[in-house]
Protein backbone atom coordinates (compact mmCIF):
# COMPACT_ATOMS: atom_id res chain seq x y z
CA UNK A 1 0.00 0.00 0.00
CA UNK A 2 1.48 3.37 -0.98
CA UNK A 3 0.41 6.75 1.02
CA UNK A 4 -2.30 7.80 -1.08
CA UNK A 5 -4.10 4.16 -0.65
CA UNK A 6 -3.00 4.32 2.82
CA UNK A 7 -4.94 8.11 3.56
CA UNK A 8 -7.82 6.70 1.37
CA UNK A 9 -9.30 3.75 3.36
CA UNK A 10 -7.36 4.45 7.06
CA UNK A 11 -7.93 7.89 7.41
CA UNK A 12 -11.93 7.65 7.10
CA UNK A 13 -11.67 4.33 9.10
CA UNK A 14 -10.23 6.97 11.82
CA UNK A 15 -12.06 9.52 11.53
CA UNK A 16 -15.30 6.84 11.88
CA UNK A 17 -13.62 5.24 14.97
CA UNK A 18 -13.35 8.89 16.77
CA UNK A 19 -16.75 9.59 16.28
CA UNK A 20 -17.94 6.31 17.73
CA UNK A 21 -15.42 6.54 20.64
CA UNK A 22 -16.68 10.41 20.89
CA UNK A 23 -20.27 9.53 20.59
CA UNK A 24 -19.78 6.63 23.56
CA UNK A 25 -17.81 8.67 26.06
CA UNK A 26 -20.31 11.85 25.51
CA UNK A 27 -23.34 8.75 26.27
CA UNK A 28 -21.19 7.52 29.27
CA UNK A 29 -19.80 10.40 31.08
CA UNK A 30 -23.13 12.17 30.61
CA UNK A 31 -25.35 9.21 31.61
CA UNK A 32 -27.55 10.04 29.25
CA UNK A 33 -30.63 7.21 29.14
CA UNK A 34 -31.09 4.77 26.25
CA UNK A 35 -33.92 5.83 25.66
CA UNK A 36 -32.87 9.86 24.45
CA UNK A 37 -29.61 8.35 22.77
CA UNK A 38 -28.24 4.88 22.88
CA UNK A 39 -24.50 4.00 23.25
CA UNK A 40 -22.67 2.52 19.67
CA UNK A 41 -21.74 -0.35 21.93
CA UNK A 42 -25.65 -0.96 23.14
CA UNK A 43 -26.96 -0.35 19.07
CA UNK A 44 -24.38 -2.94 18.61
CA UNK A 45 -25.62 -5.31 21.18
CA UNK A 46 -29.03 -4.62 20.42
CA UNK A 47 -28.34 -5.66 16.58
CA UNK A 48 -26.72 -9.73 18.08
CA UNK A 49 -29.75 -9.64 20.41
CA UNK A 50 -32.53 -8.85 17.86
CA UNK A 51 -31.10 -10.20 15.13
CA UNK A 52 -34.01 -12.49 14.19
CA UNK A 53 -36.31 -10.04 14.13
CA UNK A 54 -33.62 -7.36 12.11
CA UNK A 55 -32.51 -9.94 9.46
CA UNK A 56 -35.97 -11.10 9.06
CA UNK A 57 -37.23 -7.24 8.24
CA UNK A 58 -33.94 -6.75 6.05
CA UNK A 59 -34.78 -9.52 3.98
CA UNK A 60 -38.27 -8.11 3.42
CA UNK A 61 -37.05 -4.36 2.54
CA UNK A 62 -33.82 -5.93 0.34
CA UNK A 63 -36.30 -7.73 -1.45
CA UNK A 64 -38.45 -5.36 -2.36
CA UNK A 65 -35.81 -3.12 -3.02
CA UNK A 66 -34.13 -5.53 -5.26
CA UNK A 67 -37.32 -6.28 -7.41
CA UNK A 68 -37.96 -2.89 -7.60
CA UNK A 69 -35.22 -1.88 -8.67
CA UNK A 70 -34.86 -4.56 -11.13
CA UNK A 71 -38.61 -3.73 -12.79
CA UNK A 72 -37.63 -0.59 -12.94
CA UNK A 73 -34.43 -1.21 -14.84
CA UNK A 74 -36.19 -3.75 -17.47
CA UNK A 75 -39.08 -0.89 -17.30
CA UNK A 76 -36.83 1.59 -17.95
CA UNK A 77 -34.55 0.42 -20.81
CA UNK A 78 -37.11 -0.77 -22.84
CA UNK A 79 -38.94 2.33 -22.58
CA UNK A 80 -35.70 4.19 -23.95
CA UNK A 81 -35.16 1.90 -26.42
CA UNK A 82 -38.98 2.78 -27.37
CA UNK A 83 -38.05 6.39 -26.96
CA UNK A 84 -34.91 6.13 -29.12
CA UNK A 85 -36.78 3.90 -32.02
CA UNK A 86 -39.93 5.95 -32.01
CA UNK A 87 -39.48 9.85 -31.60
CA UNK A 88 -43.51 10.37 -31.39
CA UNK A 89 -43.44 8.04 -28.37
CA UNK A 90 -40.84 9.98 -26.55
CA UNK A 91 -42.46 13.28 -27.09
CA UNK A 92 -46.10 11.40 -25.93
CA UNK A 93 -45.14 9.64 -22.99
CA UNK A 94 -41.77 11.97 -21.74
CA UNK A 95 -44.57 14.18 -19.86
CA UNK A 96 -45.97 11.57 -17.73
CA UNK A 97 -42.90 10.56 -16.60
CA UNK A 98 -41.64 13.79 -15.98
CA UNK A 99 -45.01 14.71 -13.80
CA UNK A 100 -44.67 11.18 -12.10
CA UNK A 101 -41.04 12.19 -11.09
CA UNK A 102 -41.40 15.43 -9.27
CA UNK A 103 -44.62 14.52 -7.61
CA UNK A 104 -42.89 13.35 -4.27
CA UNK A 105 -43.68 9.83 -3.50
CA UNK A 106 -44.64 10.16 0.19
CA UNK A 107 -47.91 12.02 -1.75
CA UNK A 108 -48.16 9.13 -3.83
CA UNK A 109 -48.38 6.40 -1.24
CA UNK A 110 -51.49 6.39 -0.05
CA UNK A 111 -52.75 7.11 -2.72
CA UNK A 112 -51.36 3.56 -3.67
CA UNK A 113 -52.74 2.45 -0.84
CA UNK A 114 -56.29 2.49 -1.74
CA UNK A 115 -55.45 0.28 -4.96
CA UNK A 116 -52.95 -2.31 -3.62
CA UNK A 117 -52.67 -4.08 -0.33
CA UNK A 118 -49.35 -2.47 1.33
CA UNK A 119 -46.81 -5.01 -0.07
CA UNK A 120 -48.03 -4.16 -3.47
CA UNK A 121 -47.95 -0.41 -2.40
CA UNK A 122 -44.68 -0.05 -1.34
CA UNK A 123 -43.36 -2.01 -4.26
CA UNK A 124 -44.64 -0.14 -6.56
CA UNK A 125 -43.91 3.67 -4.83
CA UNK A 126 -40.07 1.99 -5.08
CA UNK A 127 -40.46 1.36 -8.88
CA UNK A 128 -41.58 4.64 -9.32
CA UNK A 129 -38.62 6.33 -8.25
CA UNK A 130 -36.20 4.13 -9.34
CA UNK A 131 -37.69 4.23 -12.84
CA UNK A 132 -37.41 7.88 -14.35
CA UNK A 133 -33.53 8.13 -13.49
CA UNK A 134 -32.87 4.91 -15.30
CA UNK A 135 -35.57 5.69 -18.04
CA UNK A 136 -33.80 9.42 -18.74
CA UNK A 137 -30.42 8.97 -18.29
CA UNK A 138 -30.64 5.67 -20.95
CA UNK A 139 -32.66 7.81 -22.93
CA UNK A 140 -30.18 10.49 -23.23
CA UNK A 141 -27.26 7.76 -23.72
CA UNK A 142 -29.00 6.65 -26.85
CA UNK A 143 -29.52 9.87 -28.24
CA UNK A 144 -26.17 10.80 -27.39
CA UNK A 145 -24.29 9.49 -30.26
CA UNK A 146 -21.14 10.45 -32.49
CA UNK A 147 -22.47 11.88 -35.34
CA UNK A 148 -19.49 10.79 -37.99
CA UNK A 149 -20.11 7.31 -36.18
CA UNK A 150 -23.73 7.55 -37.17
CA UNK A 151 -22.53 8.70 -40.79
CA UNK A 152 -20.02 5.25 -41.00
CA UNK A 153 -22.60 3.07 -39.63
CA UNK A 154 -25.35 4.79 -42.88
CA UNK A 155 -22.29 4.89 -44.96
CA UNK A 156 -21.84 0.88 -44.63
CA UNK A 157 -25.43 0.60 -45.54
CA UNK A 158 -26.42 -0.42 -41.40
CA UNK A 159 -29.70 -1.75 -40.72
CA UNK A 160 -31.82 0.41 -38.05
CA UNK A 161 -31.26 -3.21 -35.47
CA UNK A 162 -27.47 -2.60 -35.57
CA UNK A 163 -27.10 0.40 -35.37
CA UNK A 164 -29.27 0.13 -32.22
CA UNK A 165 -27.01 -2.96 -31.12
CA UNK A 166 -23.23 -2.37 -32.26
CA UNK A 167 -23.58 1.79 -31.60
CA UNK A 168 -26.60 3.72 -29.73
CA UNK A 169 -26.48 0.99 -26.97
CA UNK A 170 -23.00 0.62 -26.09
CA UNK A 171 -22.75 4.66 -26.50
CA UNK A 172 -25.45 4.63 -23.92
CA UNK A 173 -24.33 2.24 -21.69
CA UNK A 174 -22.17 4.64 -19.25
CA UNK A 175 -25.76 6.65 -18.85
CA UNK A 176 -27.26 3.68 -17.93
CA UNK A 177 -25.19 2.73 -15.54
CA UNK A 178 -25.09 6.32 -14.11
CA UNK A 179 -28.63 6.10 -13.84
CA UNK A 180 -29.02 2.76 -12.49
CA UNK A 181 -26.91 3.91 -9.49
CA UNK A 182 -29.00 6.46 -8.64
CA UNK A 183 -32.14 4.69 -9.24
CA UNK A 184 -30.78 1.95 -6.90
CA UNK A 185 -30.51 4.42 -4.28
CA UNK A 186 -33.68 5.83 -4.73
CA UNK A 187 -35.54 2.04 -4.62
CA UNK A 188 -34.10 1.60 -1.53
CA UNK A 189 -35.38 5.40 0.09
CA UNK A 190 -38.70 4.78 -2.00
CA UNK A 191 -39.52 0.96 -0.19
CA UNK A 192 -38.59 2.79 3.07
CA UNK A 193 -40.72 5.75 2.56
CA UNK A 194 -43.66 3.62 1.15
CA UNK A 195 -43.42 1.66 4.16
CA UNK A 196 -43.64 4.37 6.59
CA UNK A 197 -46.24 6.33 4.70
CA UNK A 198 -48.30 2.61 4.86
CA UNK A 199 -47.38 2.74 8.56
CA UNK A 200 -50.91 1.70 10.14
CA UNK A 201 -52.31 0.51 7.48
CA UNK A 202 -50.08 -1.66 6.58
CA UNK A 203 -49.09 -4.97 8.18
CA UNK A 204 -45.35 -4.65 6.28
CA UNK A 205 -42.42 -6.02 8.47
CA UNK A 206 -40.02 -4.18 6.80
CA UNK A 207 -37.09 -2.40 8.20
CA UNK A 208 -38.96 1.17 8.30
CA UNK A 209 -42.10 -0.65 9.71
CA UNK A 210 -39.51 -2.32 12.96
CA UNK A 211 -38.35 2.25 13.06
CA UNK A 212 -42.09 2.69 13.46
CA UNK A 213 -42.66 0.25 15.76
CA UNK A 214 -39.84 0.55 18.22
CA UNK A 215 -40.70 4.62 18.07
CA UNK A 216 -44.02 3.82 19.38
CA UNK A 217 -42.56 1.04 22.15
CA UNK A 218 -39.88 3.44 22.56
CA UNK A 219 -36.98 0.69 22.39
CA UNK A 220 -34.84 3.63 20.80
CA UNK A 221 -31.83 0.95 21.03
CA UNK A 222 -33.87 -1.33 18.02
CA UNK A 223 -34.62 1.55 16.18
CA UNK A 224 -31.00 2.85 15.55
CA UNK A 225 -30.06 -0.90 14.76
CA UNK A 226 -32.71 -0.51 12.16
CA UNK A 227 -31.12 2.67 11.09
CA UNK A 228 -27.27 1.63 10.80
CA UNK A 229 -28.80 -2.07 8.83
CA UNK A 230 -30.40 0.29 6.14
CA UNK A 231 -27.22 2.85 5.62
CA UNK A 232 -25.66 -0.08 5.55
CA UNK A 233 -28.13 -1.99 2.86
CA UNK A 234 -27.68 1.16 0.66
CA UNK A 235 -24.05 1.50 0.84
CA UNK A 236 -23.60 -2.13 -0.05
CA UNK A 237 -26.24 -1.71 -2.70
CA UNK A 238 -23.95 1.62 -4.28
CA UNK A 239 -20.83 -0.42 -3.89
CA UNK A 240 -22.12 -3.33 -6.00
CA UNK A 241 -23.71 -0.84 -8.61
CA UNK A 242 -20.25 1.01 -8.75
CA UNK A 243 -18.33 -2.21 -9.13
CA UNK A 244 -20.38 -3.22 -11.78
CA UNK A 245 -20.42 0.01 -13.55
CA UNK A 246 -15.93 -0.31 -13.06
CA UNK A 247 -16.19 -4.18 -13.76
CA UNK A 248 -18.27 -2.92 -17.66
CA UNK A 249 -16.27 0.34 -18.33
CA UNK A 250 -12.97 -0.01 -16.79
CA UNK A 251 -11.14 -0.71 -20.51
CA UNK A 252 -12.42 1.98 -22.40
CA UNK A 253 -14.65 4.84 -20.29
CA UNK A 254 -12.94 8.20 -19.26
CA UNK A 255 -15.14 7.87 -15.92
CA UNK A 256 -13.74 4.42 -14.66
CA UNK A 257 -10.52 5.70 -15.54
CA UNK A 258 -7.66 7.13 -13.02
CA UNK A 259 -6.41 10.04 -14.50
CA UNK A 260 -2.80 10.15 -15.17
CA UNK A 261 -0.74 12.24 -13.37
CA UNK B 1 -3.80 27.31 -68.61
CA UNK B 2 -5.01 24.56 -66.10
CA UNK B 3 -7.57 23.97 -68.36
CA UNK B 4 -5.43 22.90 -71.15
CA UNK B 5 -3.91 20.29 -68.67
CA UNK B 6 -7.22 18.80 -67.42
CA UNK B 7 -8.23 18.16 -70.86
CA UNK B 8 -4.68 16.56 -71.19
CA UNK B 9 -5.25 14.55 -68.09
CA UNK B 10 -8.61 13.42 -68.78
CA UNK B 11 -7.28 11.49 -71.90
CA UNK B 12 -4.54 9.41 -69.52
CA UNK B 13 -7.12 9.15 -66.85
CA UNK B 14 -10.73 7.66 -67.30
CA UNK B 15 -13.27 9.32 -65.24
CA UNK B 16 -14.53 7.93 -61.91
CA UNK B 17 -17.05 10.30 -61.36
CA UNK B 18 -18.90 13.43 -62.27
CA UNK B 19 -20.67 16.28 -60.33
CA UNK B 20 -23.16 17.58 -63.04
CA UNK B 21 -23.90 21.28 -61.87
CA UNK B 22 -24.71 19.85 -58.20
CA UNK B 23 -25.80 22.57 -55.75
CA UNK B 24 -26.98 22.02 -52.18
CA UNK B 25 -28.87 24.04 -50.13
CA UNK B 26 -29.67 23.02 -46.35
CA UNK B 27 -32.72 23.66 -44.97
CA UNK B 28 -31.84 26.33 -42.81
CA UNK B 29 -31.39 28.42 -46.02
CA UNK B 30 -28.20 28.04 -46.00
CA UNK B 31 -27.10 27.54 -49.63
CA UNK B 32 -23.40 25.03 -49.18
CA UNK B 33 -23.07 24.68 -53.10
CA UNK B 34 -24.13 25.96 -56.19
CA UNK B 35 -23.32 25.13 -59.61
CA UNK B 36 -20.45 22.58 -58.73
CA UNK B 37 -19.25 20.54 -62.16
CA UNK B 38 -16.37 18.30 -60.93
CA UNK B 39 -14.62 15.69 -62.23
CA UNK B 40 -13.16 12.95 -60.62
CA UNK B 41 -10.41 10.44 -62.15
CA UNK B 42 -9.39 7.18 -61.34
CA UNK B 43 -6.70 7.15 -59.46
CA UNK B 44 -6.25 10.52 -58.65
CA UNK B 45 -4.96 11.94 -55.55
CA UNK B 46 -7.65 15.11 -55.56
CA UNK B 47 -7.23 17.68 -52.91
CA UNK B 48 -10.15 20.00 -52.58
CA UNK B 49 -9.02 23.71 -50.99
CA UNK B 50 -10.70 26.71 -49.28
CA UNK B 51 -11.74 28.80 -46.67
CA UNK B 52 -13.93 27.08 -44.30
CA UNK B 53 -18.01 27.06 -45.70
CA UNK B 54 -16.88 26.63 -48.54
CA UNK B 55 -18.79 23.49 -49.38
CA UNK B 56 -15.88 21.22 -49.23
CA UNK B 57 -16.63 18.75 -46.50
CA UNK B 58 -20.40 18.69 -48.68
CA UNK B 59 -18.87 17.85 -51.66
CA UNK B 60 -17.41 14.69 -49.71
CA UNK B 61 -20.90 13.59 -48.29
CA UNK B 62 -22.76 14.24 -51.59
CA UNK B 63 -19.89 11.52 -52.89
CA UNK B 64 -20.38 9.31 -49.80
CA UNK B 65 -24.30 9.54 -50.36
CA UNK B 66 -24.62 10.76 -47.01
CA UNK B 67 -26.75 13.98 -47.96
CA UNK B 68 -28.01 14.18 -51.93
CA UNK B 69 -28.38 16.94 -54.05
CA UNK B 70 -30.88 19.64 -54.15
CA UNK B 71 -30.28 20.08 -57.50
CA UNK B 72 -27.86 18.15 -60.68
CA UNK B 73 -26.82 15.11 -60.32
CA UNK B 74 -23.42 12.82 -59.92
CA UNK B 75 -22.68 10.52 -62.65
CA UNK B 76 -21.02 7.61 -61.35
CA UNK B 77 -19.11 5.64 -64.16
CA UNK B 78 -19.80 2.01 -62.33
CA UNK B 79 -22.97 1.41 -60.72
CA UNK B 80 -21.34 0.52 -57.44
CA UNK B 81 -17.77 0.87 -55.90
CA UNK B 82 -16.59 0.64 -52.34
CA UNK B 83 -16.02 3.11 -50.45
CA UNK B 84 -13.95 4.13 -47.63
CA UNK B 85 -14.60 7.50 -45.44
CA UNK B 86 -12.03 9.16 -42.97
CA UNK B 87 -13.49 11.89 -40.85
CA UNK B 88 -11.37 15.01 -38.86
CA UNK B 89 -11.33 12.90 -35.91
CA UNK B 90 -10.46 9.42 -35.28
CA UNK B 91 -14.38 8.66 -35.18
CA UNK B 92 -13.88 4.89 -32.91
CA UNK B 93 -15.74 3.15 -30.90
CA UNK B 94 -14.06 3.47 -27.58
CA UNK B 95 -15.78 0.67 -26.07
CA UNK B 96 -14.42 -1.60 -29.30
CA UNK B 97 -10.66 -2.73 -29.65
CA UNK B 98 -8.96 -1.83 -32.35
CA UNK B 99 -9.12 -5.32 -34.03
CA UNK B 100 -13.01 -4.58 -33.62
CA UNK B 101 -13.28 -1.07 -34.90
CA UNK B 102 -11.34 -2.08 -37.70
CA UNK B 103 -13.67 -5.21 -38.17
CA UNK B 104 -16.64 -3.29 -38.01
CA UNK B 105 -17.15 -2.27 -42.27
CA UNK B 106 -15.99 -6.10 -42.95
CA UNK B 107 -18.60 -7.24 -40.34
CA UNK B 108 -21.88 -5.02 -41.58
CA UNK B 109 -20.82 -6.59 -44.53
CA UNK B 110 -21.76 -10.20 -42.63
CA UNK B 111 -18.26 -11.25 -42.56
CA UNK B 112 -17.54 -13.00 -39.71
CA UNK B 113 -14.38 -12.25 -37.20
CA UNK B 114 -12.92 -15.33 -38.80
CA UNK B 115 -13.10 -14.17 -42.31
CA UNK B 116 -12.81 -11.07 -41.97
CA UNK B 117 -9.50 -11.44 -39.58
CA UNK B 118 -6.74 -12.07 -42.64
CA UNK B 119 -8.35 -8.53 -44.10
CA UNK B 120 -8.03 -6.94 -40.71
CA UNK B 121 -4.43 -7.98 -40.00
CA UNK B 122 -3.09 -6.32 -43.15
CA UNK B 123 -4.84 -3.25 -43.08
CA UNK B 124 -3.61 -3.07 -39.20
CA UNK B 125 0.49 -4.02 -41.09
CA UNK B 126 -0.63 -1.27 -43.63
CA UNK B 127 -0.96 1.32 -41.17
CA UNK B 128 1.64 -0.07 -39.26
CA UNK B 129 -0.06 -0.99 -36.26
CA UNK B 130 0.49 -4.34 -36.09
CA UNK B 131 0.85 -5.24 -32.31
CA UNK B 132 -1.77 -3.29 -31.28
CA UNK B 133 -4.60 -4.95 -32.35
CA UNK B 134 -6.16 -5.59 -28.67
CA UNK B 135 -5.24 -2.07 -27.55
CA UNK B 136 -8.29 0.62 -26.91
CA UNK B 137 -8.51 3.54 -28.56
CA UNK B 138 -8.33 5.58 -25.18
CA UNK B 139 -4.89 3.95 -24.29
CA UNK B 140 -3.54 5.27 -28.15
CA UNK B 141 -2.05 8.47 -29.17
CA UNK B 142 -4.12 10.92 -31.65
CA UNK B 143 -1.48 9.59 -34.45
CA UNK B 144 -2.23 5.93 -33.90
CA UNK B 145 -6.07 6.48 -33.61
CA UNK B 146 -5.59 8.87 -36.81
CA UNK B 147 -4.30 5.37 -38.32
CA UNK B 148 -6.86 3.14 -37.08
CA UNK B 149 -9.33 5.13 -38.71
CA UNK B 150 -7.72 4.89 -41.83
CA UNK B 151 -6.98 0.75 -42.05
CA UNK B 152 -10.47 0.62 -41.10
CA UNK B 153 -11.61 2.84 -44.22
CA UNK B 154 -8.51 0.63 -46.16
CA UNK B 155 -10.25 -2.47 -44.54
CA UNK B 156 -12.55 -2.97 -47.26
CA UNK B 157 -10.02 -2.27 -49.98
CA UNK B 158 -12.30 1.15 -51.13
CA UNK B 159 -12.10 2.07 -55.02
CA UNK B 160 -12.59 5.61 -53.62
CA UNK B 161 -11.48 6.89 -50.18
CA UNK B 162 -13.01 9.87 -48.93
CA UNK B 163 -10.74 12.22 -46.29
CA UNK B 164 -12.24 15.22 -44.34
CA UNK B 165 -9.23 17.00 -43.23
CA UNK B 166 -8.18 13.67 -41.48
CA UNK B 167 -4.80 15.47 -39.90
CA UNK B 168 -6.28 18.38 -38.79
CA UNK B 169 -6.04 18.14 -35.40
CA UNK B 170 -2.08 16.61 -35.13
CA UNK B 171 1.25 18.25 -34.46
CA UNK B 172 3.14 18.57 -38.07
CA UNK B 173 5.25 16.38 -37.54
CA UNK B 174 2.92 13.53 -37.21
CA UNK B 175 0.99 14.99 -39.91
CA UNK B 176 4.09 15.03 -42.94
CA UNK B 177 4.84 11.49 -41.63
CA UNK B 178 0.67 10.49 -41.79
CA UNK B 179 0.83 12.35 -45.17
CA UNK B 180 3.96 10.37 -46.46
CA UNK B 181 2.33 7.26 -45.72
CA UNK B 182 -1.14 7.95 -46.89
CA UNK B 183 0.19 8.47 -50.46
CA UNK B 184 2.28 5.34 -50.07
CA UNK B 185 -0.68 3.24 -49.39
CA UNK B 186 -2.93 5.00 -52.26
CA UNK B 187 -0.11 4.10 -54.64
CA UNK B 188 0.11 0.63 -53.36
CA UNK B 189 -3.67 0.11 -53.31
CA UNK B 190 -4.12 1.99 -56.66
CA UNK B 191 -7.51 4.08 -54.80
CA UNK B 192 -8.59 7.19 -55.57
CA UNK B 193 -8.21 9.76 -53.13
CA UNK B 194 -10.41 12.97 -52.44
CA UNK B 195 -8.70 14.72 -49.81
CA UNK B 196 -10.20 18.14 -48.07
CA UNK B 197 -7.86 20.53 -46.64
CA UNK B 198 -7.10 24.10 -45.86
CA UNK B 199 -3.13 23.58 -46.26
CA UNK B 200 -1.95 24.98 -49.94
CA UNK B 201 1.46 23.37 -48.65
CA UNK B 202 -0.26 20.23 -47.85
CA UNK B 203 -2.36 20.00 -51.00
CA UNK B 204 0.50 20.61 -53.05
CA UNK B 205 2.58 18.24 -51.51
CA UNK B 206 0.16 15.55 -51.54
CA UNK B 207 -2.27 15.51 -54.65
CA UNK B 208 -2.38 15.36 -58.53
CA UNK B 209 -4.91 17.52 -58.90
CA UNK B 210 -5.92 20.58 -56.43
CA UNK B 211 -9.91 21.78 -56.50
CA UNK B 212 -9.81 25.63 -55.34
CA UNK B 213 -13.35 26.66 -53.91
CA UNK B 214 -14.66 29.61 -52.84
CA UNK B 215 -17.15 30.13 -50.06
CA UNK B 216 -20.92 31.20 -49.83
CA UNK B 217 -21.84 30.04 -51.74
CA UNK B 218 -19.63 27.12 -52.16
CA UNK B 219 -18.01 27.08 -55.95
CA UNK B 220 -14.91 25.78 -57.68
CA UNK B 221 -12.81 28.93 -58.69
CA UNK B 222 -9.95 26.83 -59.85
CA UNK B 223 -7.99 23.90 -60.88
CA UNK B 224 -4.28 23.42 -60.41
CA UNK B 225 -2.48 20.58 -61.75
CA UNK B 226 0.48 18.81 -60.48
CA UNK B 227 2.18 17.08 -63.02
CA UNK B 228 4.56 15.09 -60.79
CA UNK B 229 4.28 11.47 -60.08
CA UNK B 230 3.33 10.14 -56.31
CA UNK B 231 4.49 8.77 -53.99
CA UNK B 232 6.71 12.45 -53.80
CA UNK B 233 9.57 12.97 -51.11
CA UNK B 234 11.54 15.77 -49.42
CA UNK B 235 13.46 16.54 -52.32
CA UNK B 236 10.01 17.24 -54.21
CA UNK B 237 9.28 20.67 -51.75
CA UNK B 238 12.59 22.19 -52.69
CA UNK B 239 11.56 21.37 -56.74
CA UNK B 240 10.69 24.88 -59.25
CA UNK B 241 7.58 22.58 -59.88
CA UNK B 242 6.47 22.71 -56.49
CA UNK B 243 7.26 26.66 -55.41
CA UNK B 244 5.42 27.63 -58.68
CA UNK B 245 2.51 25.86 -58.08
CA UNK B 246 2.04 26.48 -54.50
CA UNK B 247 2.37 30.15 -55.52
CA UNK B 248 -0.39 29.31 -58.16
CA UNK B 249 -2.66 27.90 -55.41
CA UNK B 250 -1.81 29.78 -52.80
CA UNK B 251 -2.83 32.63 -55.23
CA UNK B 252 -6.04 30.61 -56.09
CA UNK B 253 -6.82 30.73 -52.85
CA UNK B 254 -6.58 34.19 -52.11
CA UNK B 255 -8.79 35.26 -54.84
CA UNK B 256 -11.56 33.06 -53.85
CA UNK B 257 -11.61 34.43 -50.08
CA UNK B 258 -11.41 38.24 -52.09
CA UNK B 259 -14.82 37.09 -53.69
CA UNK B 260 -16.39 36.33 -50.86
CA UNK B 261 -15.26 40.00 -49.08
CA UNK B 262 -16.72 41.55 -52.18
CA UNK B 263 -19.70 38.90 -52.20
CA UNK B 264 -20.22 39.93 -48.60
CA UNK B 265 -20.34 43.67 -49.45
CA UNK B 266 -23.44 43.74 -51.59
Amino acid sequence: MNARQVRRYVLPTLALLVALGAWEAVVRVNDIQPVILPAPSLIAKTLVSDWSILFRSLLVTLRITVEALVAATLGGTLAALAFARFKWLEEAIFPFAVIMQVTPVVAIAPLLLVYFDSGGAVLVCSFLVAFFPILSNTALGLSSVDHNLLDLFQLYRASGGRQLLWLRVPSALPYFLGGLRIGGGLALIGAIVAEIAAGSAGQGSGLAFRIIESGYRLNIPRMFAALVLISLTGVAIYLALSALSYLLLHRWHDSARNRER
Amino acid sequence: MSAVLSEAAAVVAPRLGRLEDVSKTFANGTVALTGVNLEIRRGEFLSLLGPSGCGKSTILRLLADLTSPSAGWINWSEKEHELGFVFQEPTLMPWANVFNNVWLPLRLKGQSRASAEPAIREALAKVGLSGFAKAYPRELSGGMKMRVSIARALVTRPALLLMDEPFAALDEITRNKLNDDLVALKVELGATVVFVTHSVYESVYLSDRIVVMAPRPGRVVAEIEIPAPLPRDEDFRLSPLYAERCRETSAALHQAMDMETKGASH
